[in-house]
């Protein structure tokens, strides 16, 4: 257990520093605009907002809750208090409600979508670039042109195709939305399966853009693999074809489950803005929103989220990879 | 490098995207030459102009007539105002205030025409029906009104002393004017979009800049990439040390949210095309960076390297003799990645709304944002969106197809 417990260790180091480097990054990038950021945040709002108490109430809550009047690492202590306590201030395009309070929900409908989504797609992805990797021929020829293209379509091209397909000319699929807006979210069958149908086509163009880009590493990790010594050994030796496909395989599965921890990132983009075709109501169309409102508090607030919960992803899949991969398994011996 | 060239161009996956993206490179260059409108002119009141070929009415009813018999001009006109689904439409209604099922002949327009006529009140309201269809309704009778009449229509103009109208002249049925005499005329590919500006201009200018965001951005990505890739793998120690640290870290910091950051901050007055495809540059460099490193790293140690060395020549020089000559293939097989990464990059962020600035140029992206603020993928006004995704995809395909030819030339263990 040594060798992984160095690993783990290794590694939750890794994420603490990744962590405090995304935090200071979501801190520093907003302030090198030149001026007063607080005073340029209230004067862009200040355009569309009407409500002239509420601008002043922003102005100086906000100039409170940034201190932008004291030095720059008093600021930073009191943004990392501040988020700490879960307080990322009002949202400016829908005062009197908090960030707080309209991230809240908006966090697990993303969970819930983009985690089963990316999965699946990986899955399947992973499936059909070993298949063309093994069977070759009209097999390979057809898939592997497929994925590529598949992987050429971007998230939104993919979602808006899958959108007029499904949605507005067979009106098999709802458009856009979580579940019925004509229903009050409620533990019943009625808003499950209003939730489950609205739910299909943003699960479904995430997967396949996913299965793309998998397919076609997965493919060529299986070539290498399939072309390596240990197999035309193992052939030589007369093991079963079934024995040294599956040796294949694990090795060449490996790669990909770190690719997936270093792709995560991409991924989680492309998917949050699939979101925003199907307005659904997740940290996507939240973020969307944010920017037509310019509303800066609830920007910076969901750009935190978005990274902690991919770096978190990270960190899970790394914790994974370390119980799969014999050569750490290994390093207990030593 | 002859030899490379021709083996290159012996691979059919680097040859059909190399064909496929010239042609788009092409159509971007020469397309202007032949027509010169300015790509954000507005040429259409109110939006979303379907694709086709427009003609000046005005200019055809003083165009001289010609007249031909064509049998099918009737059923045609009729079929154009009274579509099947019209058809049923009328049946529904008749049998809902009445009339026997087996007394409606749908396909005998001339009867069916008549017992709409006799039965339909536009003030009565079927019970159960929505307003919409109420109004289709009304639409419909207004559009029957006079279908099958076979005179012409007078054209009158109105006097300037009395005020009068006085007639002009007398269109027949079956009078045609020849396109090629009407002065004005106008060809619209793909329609108008959700501001009446022609899409088809629009979407080969937005092509072009968008490439080069694109090139802009790969450049750069790729020249960061290959710099620290380079100096991290050869160097090492301390500077390899440092160059993983940040590699590491902006890998796992997803770059959408880095862009965001720096889009937002940076602010809409200050956005160009060339501002966002720096920022997409300075953004996308660590899989470059990482990929360089590990290939010098394999690289450092060779022979001809060593002797390189000892013979006392300056890093540089070997650098640019020992090592760049080794990664060039791979290198430039990153910058298309990158190209096409970048192009997909502008467009994730022009649909967040942080695209560049929309008042001089269109880039691919804006179009979509623009499409999607407008609903028009809801509206089923395909021409404002269809082609957009299909040029951003038929871009990304190309690039990809021919980076994977290059793999499977460089790479011979990938071939079929």
């Amino acid at each position: 257990m040594k060798g992984y417990m160095r690993y783990f260790g290794k590694k939750l180091i890794w994420f603490i520093i990744t962590f405090i480097a995304a935090f200071l990054l979501n801190f520093i990038l907003p302030r090198l605009m030149p001026g007063d950021p607080v005073a340029a945040i209230v004067a862009r709002l200040a355009q569309g907002q009407s409500n002239a108490s509420g601008v002043q109430a922003i102005y100086e809550q906000y100039t409170e809750l940034f201190g932008t009047n004291e030095p720059m690492y008093t600021q930073f202590l009191l943004y990392v208090k501040n988020v700490f306590q879960g307080d990322f201030g009002f949202s400016f395009s829908q005062y009197p409600r908090s960030v707080a309070d309209v991230l809240r929900s908006s966090i697990w409908w993303t969970v819930i979508l983009q985690f089963p989504a990316i999965i699946i797609g990986w899955i399947l992805g992973n499936s059909l670039g070993a298949l063309a990797a093994y069977r070759k021929g009209w097999y390979d020829r057809l898939i592997l042109p497929v994925s590529i293209f598949a992987s050429a379509l971007p998230a939104f091209g993919m979602a808006t195709i899958l959108l007029v397909i499904f949605g507005v000319t067979l009106k098999w699929l709802p458009t856009s939305g979580g579940y019925d807006v004509s229903m009050i979210p409620k533990l019943n069958w009625a808003y499950i399966w209003s939730v489950v149908v609205h739910y299909q086509l943003p699960f479904w163009s995430i997967v396949l853009i996913a299965i793309g880009g998998q397919a076609i590493g997965m493919r060529s990790m299986s070539i290498y693999e399939l072309h390596a010594d240990y197999v035309k050994y193992s052939r030589f030796l007369g093991v079963k074809d079934n024995k040294i496909v599956r040796y294949v395989f694990r090795n060449a599965m490996l790669p990909q489950i770190t690719g997936l921890a270093l792709a995560l990132g991409t991924m989680v983009g492309g998917a949050l803005i699939a979101e925003i075709v199907f307005s659904y109501p997740g940290l996507g169309t939240i973020l969307y929103n944010g920017i037509m409102g310019q509303d800066y508090p609830l920007i910076s607030a969901t750009t935190l989220i978005i990274t902690i919960m991919v770096l978190i992803a990270t960190f899970a899949i790394e914790i994974l990879y370390g119980f799969i991969d014999p050569r750490i398994k290994a390093a207990q011996s030593d | 490098m002859k030899k490379t060239i021709r083996q290159i161009f012996h691979s059919p996956k680097f040859v059909v995207g190399f064909c496929m993206f010239m042609f788009i490179l092409l159509t971007v260059a020469i397309y202007p030459l032949f027509i010169k409108d300015k790509p954000l002119t507005i040429i259409s009141q109110g939006t979303f102009v379907p694709p086709g070929i427009y003609v000046n009415v005005y200019d055809s009813l003083n165009t001289k007539p010609y007249t031909l018999m064509l049998d099918a001009a009737a059923a045609k006109r009729i079929a154009s105002k009274l579509s099947p689904d019209d058809r049923i439409a009328i049946k529904e209604w008749l049998v809902a205030v009445g009339i026997l099922e087996n007394q409606i002949d749908t396909t005998d327009t001339k009867s069916l025409l008549e017992l709409w006529g006799n039965n339909y009140d536009p003030k009565k309201q079927l019970p159960g029906m929505t307003y919409a269809k109420t109004r289709y309704y009304q639409r419909l009778n207004a559009a029957l009104e006079g279908i099958l009449s076979t005179e012409g229509v007078t054209i009158a103009a109105t006097d300037t002393l009395t005020g009068t109208l006085q007639a002009k002249a007398t269109v027949k049925q079956s009078d045609y004017v020849n396109i090629n005499e009407v002065p004005n005329k106008r060809v619209l590919l793909l329609g108008t979009d959700n501001f009446g500006r022609d899409v088809m201009t629009e979407i080969i200018t937005a092509t072009g800049v968008s490439l080069l965001i694109g090139i802009i951005a790969g450049l750069i990505a790729t020249g960061i990439g290959l710099i620290l890739g380079l100096a991290a793998g050869y160097i090492g120690g301390v500077v390899d040390d440092i160059v993983m640290f940040f590699t590491n870290l902006f890998t796992v910091i997803p770059t959408i949210v880095l862009l965001i950051l720096i889009s937002f901050s940076i602010g809409q007055e200050s956005r160009g095309p060339v501002a966002i495809a720096v920022v997409i540059g300075f953004t996308s460099w660590v899989w470059t960076t990482r990929s360089v490193r590990a290939q010098v790293i394999s690289l450092r140690n060779r022979d001809h390297v060593s002797l390189s060395k000892l013979s006392g020549h300056p890093v540089i020089r070997i650098i640019f003799t020992d090592i760049l000559p080794y990664i060039a293939s791979y290198v430039f097989m990153a910058l298309i990645l990158q190209i096409s990464s970048a192009i997909l990059i502008e467009a994730s962020l022009s649909i967040l709304g942080l695209g560049p600035r929309t008042t001089e140029v269109p880039t691919l992206g804006l179009m979509l944002n623009w499409a999607f603020i407008y609903q028009a993928q809801i509206l089923g006004k395909w021409w404002a969106y269809l082609p957009v995704i299909i040029i951003i995809a038929l871009v990304s395909f190309s690039l990809n197809l021919m980076n994977t030819g290059l793999d499977q030339v460089y790479n011979p263990a990938l071939r079929d």
